[in-house]
């Protein structure tokens, strides 16, 4: 029996799954078809190697940019993965169920402050403390990969957890009756089980630090140069639109911003790859 | 060499200190802000008009365009992040689209707010004309949110046991009879979880809103107002000159951002606690 009322909502359904798809497509149809002539006009090598970016002259070179994000995350990474692939083995093996309660919303709360507070957090604690400290101008490439690295904890930990989770039980128990320590069944065997996981998180926090934008344009001050310490102001890409989408009249200024975020946009796609892969590996 | 054994102590001890340390950033973070907003929350800032460019008075129309902003990307992304999630679990399958549509939604998870901010500049404000608007910036993150809608109405319908739906074409229901009256109702709790978590997201959203609301500073007329939702005026107040209206408003602001991700988080659990284990002990 054909029912026509089942048929309509099987069709409509279909239009709602398919809509993100919509999205997506949209997103990279608009975004390169006003960024992508500008990269064509000026040479890809030109605009992604390019030192100086000044707009006024029509001189656009993102290089500056391109190592600013790089930078700041890789730096970002190196506090934020040791930290968060300690805190996950911490929570998924040796926290006590009170400690797990208490650190389960702690994590959730983190991941859920918006980037703007923590760019004010940044501007208002870290930066005076960095001048003070450290030395001028406190706004640096220190001060963002912090902050970035606390935004990212959230992203490594939990999907470290749920890596390490996934170890099968019986892979421990062997462990155990071997002799093993506690620890040395986390060192020799979990975390080395629950690797492609575990790396799977720090890819896609590493992508988190990268495509951020509020703390990253409050924290890093902005000078697009290439910095010769962690000390240095710098600018991303996420901060080279977000700064200057404001005043950019219509015209090539406009689309080279569109065009750096042709290459963000294609930086993030590469890094949502490569995680899906290795947490379909696990 | 050292032994096993007291290795095993400096390991544990070690995993201890990561999970403190995070749980001393989330205190670090919201003990400074709630310091610095002492006397700055009261009624006269959350109902007053703002005075001096925002430096003085309240921030009444940032608070109203952060609710209606919320209202719309809510109303538009649900409906059709339910259904989306509904297709993907009950119809899908093993259908190539499934595959198709998960990665996109993935994909989509990963693009970095500002992208969406070019995006919608681009296509709402520009392309539609829809101008620097509740509208553009309404459903600009109703893009953003609709991934986590789908995920968690997935997550939620796969709880819901398959004896449910067998009892319910046992007794000569349809599919979306079975769908409608018996899984989604069941299901309500873990899908209004997804809803809550997307008004957090909503509420702190800064790039993208940035490049589609604008920075109106009143209160909105039409859903074709501008308006200065509460993360731009953050973000504004906090790059301006310094000046103390200004900095004791900015906290006070980055404070009620937090209270509103706080009680987002506190629902969620509280509606999960409440209404999912009862259906399993039944």
């Amino acid at each position: 029996m054909f029912r026509f009322n089942e048929w309509v909502i099987e069709k409509l359904l279909i239009v709602a799954a398919t809509v993100s798809v919509v999205i997506i497509a949209l997103i990279i149809f608009i975004v390169f078809r006003t960024g992508l002539p500008l990269i064509v006009d000026e040479g890809v090598i030109n605009f992604l190697f390019g030192m100086d970016w000044r707009p006024r002259a029509h001189i656009f070179g993102i290089f500056p940019m391109v190592i600013g994000s790089f930078l700041v995350a890789l730096l970002a990474m190196l506090i934020s993965v040791p930290l968060g692939i300690l805190t996950a083995t911490f929570l998924a093996e040796v926290a006590p169920d009170r400690m797990r309660k208490l650190l389960r919303p702690v994590i959730e709360l983190l991941h859920g402050i918006p980037s703007v507070v923590y760019g004010f957090v940044g501007l208002m604690l870290l930066v005076p403390f960095i001048r003070t400290h450290l030395g001028p101008p406190g706004f640096s490439m220190l001060a963002g990969a912090v902050i970035l690295a606390i935004m990212a904890l959230p992203t490594v930990i939990t999907i470290s957890e749920d890596a390490i989770k996934a170890v099968p039980r019986s892979y421990c128990e062997a462990s155990f009756s071997l002799g093993a320590t506690h620890w040395q069944t986390i060192r020799h065997v979990i975390l080395p089980v629950a690797r492609s996981g575990i790396l799977a998180g720090v890819v896609l926090g590493s992508g988190r630090a990268i495509g951020e934008t509020m703390a990253a344009i409050m924290v890093l001050g902005n000078i697009p140069a290439i910095p010769d310490s962690v000390l240095r102001p710098i600018r991303t890409l996420t901060a080279n639109i977000a700064m200057e989408m404001a005043y950019a009249p219509h015209g090539p200024h406009r689309q080279a911003l569109f065009a750096t975020g042709v290459v963000l946009f294609v930086a993030i796609s590469i890094l949502v790859v490569i995680s899906n892969r290795l947490r379909r590996g696990q | 060499m050292i032994s096993a054994r007291s290795s095993e102590k400096v390991a544990k001890l070690l995993l201890w200190v990561s999970g403190l340390a995070v749980l001393a950033i989330l205190l670090l973070i919201v003990g400074f802000m709630l310091i610095r907003s002492i006397g700055v929350i009261n009624p006269e800032f959350i109902f007053g008009m703002p005075t001096e460019g925002g430096r003085g008075g309240g921030i009444l129309p940032m608070i109203v365009g952060t609710l209606l902003l919320i209202l719309i990307s809510v109303l538009v992304a649900s409906p059709i992040g339910i259904a989306g999630g509904i297709y993907l679990t009950e119809y899908a399958g093993t259908h190539p689209l499934s595959k198709i549509v998960t990665f996109g939604a993935d994909w989509l998870s990963g693009v970095p707010s500002i992208i969406f901010g070019l995006f919608g500049f681009a296509f709402f404000v520009v392309f539609l004309g829809w101008g620097f608007s509740i509208l553009s910036g309404g459903l600009v993150i109703a893009c953003m949110i609709l991934n986590e809608i789908i995920r968690t109405t997935q997550e939620a319908l796969k709880t819901v046991p398959a004896s449910f739906r067998e009892a319910s074409y046992a007794l000569g229901a349809t599919k979306w009879q079975t769908i409608s009256r018996i899984v989604l109702p069941s299901s309500a709790p873990g899908i209004l979880t997804g809803i809550i978590l997307g008004i957090g997201r909503a509420s702190g959203e800064t790039a993208a809103v940035m490049l589609t609301v604008g920075s109106f500073m009143a209160l909105p007329t039409s859903i074709f107002s501008s308006v200065r939702p509460m993360s731009v005026h953050l973000y504004l107040l906090a790059i301006a000159e310094v000046h103390p209206g200004a900095v004791e408003r900015s906290f006070g602001t980055a404070v009620l951002l937090i209270l509103i991700v706080l009680i987002a988080n506190f629902s969620s659990h509280a509606i999960m606690r409440r209404f999912t284990q009862p259906m399993f002990h039944r």
